[in-house]
């Protein structure tokens, strides 16, 4: 028995776009919507360098990372050959119109990966 | 269903690699057979030539082991001649007795090379120069016997010699030709080449028509044709002993088999742009025994695109086709660098640019025909062959950089790379490109463990010069030792991007000519192959929409990448930084202030001063953009757009003691006057009050330099990858004269500027003296220009305060939070919790 927790109606999401899902651990989730309809969803996160993939550019069932234009695929989560990787995939349902992700993996699915951290380094040279 | 048969004669690069990319694409989609002569599986025969000279080893050069072949399924017949075709019953009949059925048929069977047919040709000792047997006949001779004869002075002639003469055999090389690689070189570098091979130990017999071969056997019988070859004898009745000769005189495609197959065959098998053969649909060719449009190509790029093309239709995908590549030369002859491409010979209507230096050993000749380079060839002294390649290929203009132009590219300002430029001097360690961290060793190691070859498919796996490209001409000298890859390319027009044939000039003319509003209507018209485009063609065509019909075609954000969109620069962690318009530079108490205020407020790790003489905050949190504008209540700065970024001004007569004219103040007219104007790039100004030049106008897109008596105006300098210093355009009075010049300029920029193509680029392509004339000669139309660009610029809004007008999707900006989702809509009938099995 899967719980699916609604999220918003599928026409919120812009087409060719996505949105974000924020939880209450662990990264975001990217609900991504193609030129088809199709509505997928993957942690907001690119396996190369962690850049939020719901701020990429969605074109047939890809979205290319903002970050290095790495090309993810929607469908299962992987960077296009010859680059190496893999985001972890959210299971999507849409019904009347409404996207719904599962309550068990918006909680627990891949709560332990991270964003790469920026801003002033820490420890300074000269120190 | 029983799969259809796809039988394949040949087992060499081009065929193999043509395999390769029909798996990649359709990989179950055929039963596939594959024929090949030589007992080896596929290997790169391009580095025969150091195997020969003991700098690899045959098991280095194996392009596909036996495994690859089982792990495709691929019934591999190696060591088996196919002796006939039966194009009725659609059977391949091979020399050891096998017939397999085909449906689809490739013909790969390359070239051979060409045997002299004079007297003694048979003799033993006497071989070619063409695969792995030959090569291992000449290292077998060269650890007996001590003298070699090589015939031939081409390419491969003098490989096999450097080879030989490094298994320490004295070598001579017999020469028909007054210099060497005549087809490749002119005169002078050929002259060149033979002097610096002389000094390594090489012999040379120039002009030499070569008679017969004779025998061991020939003085008792005076019957040739026995034993061992012992002499090369000449027209001019000389001899010159040898146990080893090579003829190396050039390759013939091998059309045999086809002949036989009854195929049309004109300098090779004729194909169409599909590589389809012209007699039986059945059958393609590929590679070195192709002939398409006339040429039958001996280059490994070119025989890969082939590959690439016929695989697709393979596949039936059938959107591919092969238009003919332009080609260019180097010797794999360690230590000796040449290159030569094009007409570099030149002729009675062509002009030469010549630089020699005997003593160093640089000698470079340019042809030039009608300002654009025809012909380059260069002897010890490559780094900078891809770049003239690069130009002769685009048919640029090259007025503009004439003077410049013998020096190469690497001296208009490189960085990245700490100013190398010979790929071969370097150390493993030392890094090729500075963008994206990739060193020597990581480039040889990804040539040699993926089997790469080309710029592009390096540029994909390592990322080397896949960046700002600066470091592309190493990359290539790299990939030509190691792997023995060769420039070549697709003439002329450079395709959009990988969804259309389409170059930009074609893009930008059909939504002109046919009034196209949409995206999606330039893609259908044009006949785009993605049914949403990609990366790098959707901004592109929101840019010419949008630019071409400013008041009708609407700008769409998805077709916007994120900075455009969100209207901020995003940052590595995917935060974003915000860069507020400070007008030429200049601040107040009152906005610093507020900036202040912003800092704390949204508690903003990083706030910096920029080049371009304003302030950025860095870490701000997406959900906070708004907020954070609306508190700082300055315009955008549009530090993320392709746009005008900002005016860099230097203090000027108001305060400078050297200033001569009132440069701020002229740096925030032409900041307000220009605002919010999009263009295919960024762009940026700069008014200096004095010639001292405080405000670096040398290298802005417009910068301006006031003068005692008015202003000068410079165009399409650039501060980047690669320094360009602006142009002197003209002298103007007022600063009234400035702005409709500078408009008039940046209106044909966004009129006719190429998508990402900056000012330098733009104005090297139409040349400065076009723009002369349409702004400097044309005083009506140079003011309809600025009228145009300030109506268009009169209500574009701004996207950090006026959010619907600017298209600016809101949305965006917060997160969805399921929670909420729940508790605020708890009544609307569809969001609902629910269940399912």
């Amino acid at each position: 028995m899967t719980q699916w927790t609604p999220i918003c109606r599928a026409d919120e999401i812009p087409e060719l776009g996505a949105r974000r899902i924020s939880r209450e651990r662990g990264l975001d989730v990217a609900v991504f919507r193609t030129g088809t309809g199709h509505i997928f969803a993957l942690l907001d996160r690119c396996p190369h360098r962690g850049g939020p993939l719901s701020q990429g550019l969605v074109f047939g069932s890809s979205v290319a990372c903002p970050l290095h234009n790495w090309t993810i695929q929607l469908t299962d989560g992987h960077a296009t050959a010859p680059d190496e990787g893999c985001t972890p995939r959210f299971a999507v349902k849409v019904e009347g119109g409404i996207v719904y992700l599962s309550a068990d993996e918006l909680a627990h699915h891949a709560t332990d990966l991270t964003r790469p951290s920026a801003g002033p380094c820490r420890v300074p040279i000269h120190a | 269903m029983r799969k259809p048969r796809l039988v394949m004669v040949g087992n060499g690069m081009a065929g193999v690699r043509t395999l390769e990319e029909l798996l990649k694409i359709a990989p179950d989609l055929y039963d596939i057979t594959v024929f090949g002569a030589e007992p080896h599986p596929n290997y790169n025969r391009i580095l025969l030539s150091p195997v020969l000279a003991g700098e690899q080893t045959l098991e280095e050069i194996v392009l596909n082991d036996w495994a690859w072949y089982e792990q495709h399924n691929i019934k591999l017949h190696a060591g088996c001649k196919v002796n006939d075709v039966d194009r009725t019953r659609r059977v391949v009949r091979a020399a050891n007795g096998v017939s397999v059925a085909y449906d689809r048929l490739i013909l790969a069977t390359g070239s051979n090379p060409f045997m002299l047919p004079i007297p003694g040709k048979d003799l033993e000792g006497v071989l070619a120069y063409r695969d792995i047997a030959d090569t291992q006949a000449m290292i077998n001779a060269a650890a007996k016997y001590t003298e070699a004869v090589v015939i031939g002075g081409g390419l491969l002639g003098l490989e096999a010699a450097n080879g030989l003469m490094k298994r320490g055999m004295k070598v001579t090389v017999v020469h028909s030709g007054k210099w060497l690689m005549e087809r490749q070189l002119d005169e002078v570098a050929g002259k060149l080449l033979q002097k610096s091979l002389a000094e390594r130990g090489m012999q040379f017999l120039m002009s030499a028509q070569t008679q017969e071969l004779l025998g061991e056997s020939d003085d008792a019988k005076n019957d040739l044709g026995h034993g061992r070859v012992r002499a090369v004898k000449f027209m001019d009745g000389s001899e010159v002993p040898t146990q080893l000769v090579v003829m190396a005189v050039g390759i013939r495609p091998n059309t045999a088999l086809a002949e036989k197959m009854r195929l049309h065959v004109n300098r090779g098998i004729v194909v169409n742009d599909t590589m389809q053969t012209t007699t039986d649909p059945r059958i393609y060719a590929v590679g070195e025994c192709a002939a398409h449009r006339g040429i039958a190509y001996g280059l490994v790029a070119p025989l890969f695109e082939q590959g690439k093309v016929l695989a697709n239709h393979l596949a039936e995908f059938g959107i591919a086709s092969y238009q003919g590549s332009l080609t260019s030369t180097k010797l794999k002859v360690t230590g000796i660098d040449l290159f030569s491409a094009g007409n570099f010979q030149g002729g009675s209507d062509t002009e030469e640019i010549v630089l020699t230096d005997p003593f160093a050993g640089v000698y470079k000749k340019l042809v030039l025909k009608d300002d654009k380079l025809v012909g380059a060839c260069l002897y010890g002294d490559t780094v900078d062959g891809g770049w003239y390649f690069k130009l002769l290929r685009e048919g640029r203009t090259l007025s503009d950089i004439r003077d410049k132009l013998m020096f190469g590219e690497s001296n208009i300002g490189d960085a990245g790379h700490q100013g190398h430029s010979q790929a071969a001097a370097m150390q493993d360690t030392d890094e090729v490109c500075g963008c994206n961290g990739v060193t020597k060793g990581a480039i040889c190691k990804a040539i040699q463990e993926k089997g790469l070859f080309t710029l592009d498919e390096v540029r994909k796996h390592t990322k080397a010069s896949a960046s700002c490209g600066s470091c592309t001409g190493l990359v290539e000298q790299i990939i030509m030792f190691t792997a023995g890859g060769d420039f070549s390319a697709p003439p002329k027009t450079k395709p959009l991007c990988a969804c259309t044939d389409h170059g930009h000039q074609a893009v930008r003319d059909a939504i002109a000519k046919h009034h196209l509003l949409t995206a999606e209507k330039v893609r259908h018209f044009l006949e785009w192959r993605t049914p949403d485009g990609c990366p790098t063609c959707r901004p592109a065509l929101n840019y010419y929409l949008i630019s071409t019909w400013p008041k009708e075609a609407r700008d769409d954000p998805q077709n916007r990448l994120i900075n455009e969109r969100s209207h901020a620069n995003i940052q590595k962690d995917g935060t974003y930084s915000v860069v507020p318009r400070m007008w030429g530079g200049e601040t107040t108490a009152a906005e610093l202030r507020r900036i202040a205020d912003v800092v704390d407020k949204y508690k903003i790790p990083t706030v910096k001063v920029t080049g371009g003489q304003r302030i950025d905050l860095l870490g701000v949190k997406k959900e906070d953009l708004q907020a954070v504008w609306q508190d700082i209540g300055m315009p955008s700065g549009h530090a993320y757009a392709k746009a005008l970024r900002t005016v860099k001004t230097c203090v000027g007569s108001e305060w400078c003691r050297m200033g001569t004219q009132d440069s701020t103040q002229l740096g925030k007219d032409l900041e307000h006057a220009f605002v919010g104007m999009h263009a295919p790039h960024k762009v940026k100004f700069a008014v200096s009050g004095c010639p001292r030049n405080c405000a670096e106008s040398g290298i802005k897109d417009v910068g301006i330099i006031g003068v005692e008596s008015g202003w000068e105006m410079h165009v399409a300098g650039n501060g980047g990858i690669k320094t360009e210093v602006a142009q002197f355009f003209v002298k103007l009075k007022t600063a009234e004269e400035v702005l409709e010049y500078t408009g008039a300029f940046m209106q044909l920029y966004r009129r006719e500027g190429w998508y990402l193509e900056r000012t330098v680029h733009y104005v090297n392509r139409v040349g400065l003296d076009y723009l002369k004339r349409r702004i400097l000669d044309d005083a009506e139309g140079r003011k309809a220009l600025w009228t145009q660009l300030q109506s268009a610029l009169a209500d574009e809004p701004d996207p950090w305060f006026e959010f619907d007008k600017a298209g600016v999707d809101q949305r965006q900006f917060v997160p969805i939070t399921p929670q909420n989702v729940r508790d605020s809509d708890q009544d609307a009938a569809p969001l609902q919790t629910s269940q399912e099995a």
